[in-house]
């Protein structure tokens, strides 16, 4: 058994309610690693071939959570969620840091595969080699801190009263949608702790489709063993200290709360009303503002993180008085900021926590919001629609509309399908065409990191990424870019990334993979799969890299503030960076991935499927 | 006669991060590898943001190795912390229920009682929160070991996260426990 896995999958069919063990084979370990890019393999060998008519949301959608070797044993935790896209019709691998994937791990397992639909909600519980379904009537419905609380409480005492004599159990860790994922809202997340969502992909809303609430996981075992234990002991030292090095403002200090203010006023990439702006100078949204009022924790972790991004933001005065929070994190602070016309730190903390609690991820979900602002301000939806006025800054109406497309209630239906979806349907119900104001590239709405000034984000690092608008896994030249993709299918924090990665996944896993490989075929593989399962796409909508290997057309539009004003992203250089890009990865001049290369890589039965849209 | 110095590890929990390299440094030195459930400290997080490292506190009258029946609990003169005869234990947990916070507990791989032992003299958790410049742990110098306050830190976790919790979030803490 290769080291760094816990050696088995827990397979659930939830239709069926049967639970079984799947191996891979030491092979496929080595290629594909785990999370994204374990997912990609198992998505494609279970629906490869009828990808077009899977619905994302029906039951024959398969729902990943995977661990990967250095999860846990590397520092920085996280745990990767993965299925067909709700959004894309694709694959995205989303991941999102916190107890469970140690737990997990220790549990005896290194991932969690979900397929069919519970009759009635329900929720998974993994322990020291078994699991079981169980009901979650209970928790249905309810926000994350009520979540939390209960699953953690009812958890322990059920193992307390089975192994009552081993000392006090400790709390388990935990994956969960919110009531935007009960609700097959397309832009829910896939939660873990207080205030982590996996975001990019919908995954909430897979869960929500299959009755799953959460996927709970405790294990007593320790982490598995690794090839070389010595010398994984020196490099965790070595990491760690570069990780918590003291002069470092970021990530630890500042955190990327500080962020909020200093992407506007400095580099003129970050969202501004919908995109209408990317440069403000509101020195009210600046770090300090945020810090010194609400931040009680200037280092809040999750399992194995000295880096410490996170900061435990509280309310204690006035009408949000009791709201508790992670910083926000930028693009949170960004998207429920700037985005929404709103430079009051205390606000932006409030509407946050508040998305998170409800499961609606924290970048898709605002960037819909903020879509169905500016159609507001541009007298296309109206008050009527609404049942309110939806004003720039305004905290309430925001907190309403929120709810409203987290119940599906209203207009909120059609905003629950996410910015595009919603755009399309607008454009047919008003007769105007207002996809122009929606900011997405395939279906997945973007990160809070603009192109237009030409300081921040490489001009098709969204167009032409397998994982669409996601933020942290742009393309550059199909080497470098393959890095991500590592850290993806590793499943470690790409914040504590490190010069001594890839000596660190030696020593776990005792092969002797090499970062050229990785960037030169095995990312590349995963990378071809996903752009296979993107393109074929289906059921409701199929992306045609013609006209959707591009940026949102606001990304084309002129600057109109700031020190970049005027600046825009030049559409030249796009296609220019398109056209050598498609060249560097192996795709044809229509996008499509090259039969010879395909074959080379041994996806024959990729190529074969992609026969359908070269003819 | 003057007594020696001891070392004991004070917990300033707001300032615990919840990064559990406490865990970590300790099953490393202990185990080997990380094993979170052998870890002689284990970090509760019954609460977000109330996270609470649990761990020997040394009580000046060592209730849990007057409650062994075995004889299989004693403590060492120079560091103050509780060394286990794992041939002698027998796993009744009888310490566990004797400590006011009942922190003992089983080790999940033998079975056997788990203490803090202080590594004897160089507690490898201390120094992963202060290489952090975290803090959240301190290593403490004291005359003897017969302070009646450490055993006031030998508390039960869920009694600790309220006290944590209220702190940190007031009135909204009820909510949240």
């Amino acid at each position: 058994m290769p080291r760094g896995y816990a050696g088995k999958f827990l397979d659930v069919d939830l239709s069926s309610e049967k639970i079984k063990d799947t191996v891979f084979a030491d092979k496929i370990l080595r290629s594909f690693v785990g999370g994204r890019g374990l997912a990609v393999k198992i998505l494609w060998d279970r629906l490869g071939k009828k990808w077009r008519s899977v619905d994302p949301l029906g039951p024959e959608n398969v729902f990943l959570a995977l661990t990967g070797p250095m999860t846990a044993i590397y520092p920085g935790a996280r745990v990767c969620i993965s299925g067909k896209s709700p959004q894309s019709n694709g694959i995205i691998g989303s991941t999102n840091s916190g107890e469970f994937p140690s737990e997990l791990k220790c549990a005896g397992y290194d991932g969690v595969i979900v397929t069919g639909r519970a009759e009635k909600p329900v929720y998974i519980l993994v322990t020291d080699d078994r699991a079981e379904i169980r009901d979650a009537k209970h928790v249905w419905g309810r926000e994350a801190p009520e979540t939390i609380r209960a699953l953690t409480k009812e958890v322990r005492e059920t193992l307390a009263n089975r192994k009552p004599r081993v000392g006090i159990w400790r709390d388990p860790g935990l994956i969960y949608c919110g009531p935007a994922g009960e609700n097959r809202v397309r832009t829910a997340a896939v939660m873990q702790k207080i205030s982590h969502g996996a975001g990019y992909g919908g995954y909430g809303a897979v869960m929500g489709s299959k009755n799953l609430k959460a996927i709970v996981a405790k294990g007593r075992k320790s982490l598995p063993d690794v090839a070389s234990p010595g010398a994984v002991k020196l490099l965790w030292q070595e990491v760690d200290k570069r990780l918590t090095r003291k002069d470092r403002s970021w990530p630890g200090v500042w955190g990327t709360g500080y962020g909020g203010y200093s992407v506007g006023a400095r580099s003129s990439s970050e969202p501004v009303r919908n995109w209408q702006e990317e440069w403000h100078d509101e020195k009210s949204f600046g770090g300090p503002k945020f810090d010194f009022r609400y931040w009680v924790k200037r280092y809040w972790s999750d399992f194995n993180c000295g880096a410490a991004c996170m900061k435990l933001a509280v309310i204690k005065t006035g009408p949000y008085k009791g709201t508790f929070t992670d910083n926000p994190d930028y693009e949170l602070e960004a998207y429920l900021g700037p985005n929404l016309g709103i430079f009051d730190p205390g606000k932006c903390i409030y509407l946050s926590a508040l998305i998170d609690y409800l499961g609606y991820s924290g970048i898709n979900g605002p960037n819909t919001m903020a879509f169905a602002a500016e159609l507001y301000q541009r007298g296309i939806i109206t008050k009527e629609d609404l049942g309110f006025e939806l004003k720039w800054g305004d905290v309430e109406a925001f907190e309403k509309l929120a709810r409203k497309i987290v119940k599906r209630e209203g207009i909120g239906d059609i905003l629950a399908e996410g910015t595009y979806r919603a755009a399309l349907k607008i454009s047919k119900m008003k007769g105007v065409d207002v996809t122009k104001y929606a900011v997405h590239v395939k279906g997945v709405e973007i990160g809070a990191h603009g192109t237009r000034s030409g300081q921040d984000y490489e001009p098709i690092g969204y167009a032409c990424s397998v994982q669409c608008g996601d933020h942290t896994s742009g393309v550059y030249d199909a080497y470098r870019d393959m890095r991500m993709i590592f850290l993806d299918s590793a499943v470690v924090c790409s914040f504590c990334d490190s010069d001594l990665l890839w000596d660190y996944y030696r020593a776990i896993t005792g092969w002797d993979t090499t970062e050229d490989e990785w960037n030169r075929t095995l990312g590349h593989r995963i990378t071809h799969i996903q752009r296979a399962a993107l393109l074929l796409g289906g059921p409701d909508i199929i992306w045609d890299p013609a006209v959707h290997d591009d940026n949102p057309p606001r990304y084309y539009e002129p600057l109109p503030s700031g020190p970049y004003k005027d600046k825009t992203t030049d559409k030249k250089t796009v296609e220019e960076m398109k056209k050598e890009y498609y060249e560097a990865i192996g795709w044809d001049e229509r996008g499509i991935p090259k039969s010879e290369v395909l074959r080379k890589l041994g996806l024959e039965d990729v190529d074969n499927v992609l026969e359908q849209l070269r003819k | 006669m003057s007594e020696r110095r001891t070392i004991w590890i004070f917990r300033d929990y707001l300032k615990c991060t919840g990064c559990r390299r406490c865990e970590i440094a300790c099953s490393l030195q202990h185990e080997g590898k990380i094993w979170p459930e052998a870890s002689r400290i284990r970090v509760f997080m019954l609460v977000p943001g109330a996270e609470i490292p649990h761990l020997c506190a040394q009580c000046h009258d060592y209730p849990c190795v007057a409650s062994c029946p075995v004889n299989a609990l004693s403590v060492n003169d120079d560091t103050g912390a509780v060394l286990i005869d794992k041939e002698k234990c027998i796993s009744c947990l009888k310490c566990m229920d004797a400590c006011p916070g009942n922190i003992p507990f089983l080790h999940p791989g033998d079975n056997k009682i788990v203490i803090c032992d202080l590594c004897n003299g160089d507690p490898q958790c201390v120094k992963v929160c202060q290489d952090a410049r975290f803090d959240a742990l301190l290593l403490l110098r004291q005359r003897g070991i017969k302070d009646i306050t450490k055993k006031l830190f030998a508390q039960k976790p869920e009694d600790l996260t309220e006290d944590v919790a209220t702190n940190i979030y007031g009135e909204k803490a009820e909510e949240l426990i």
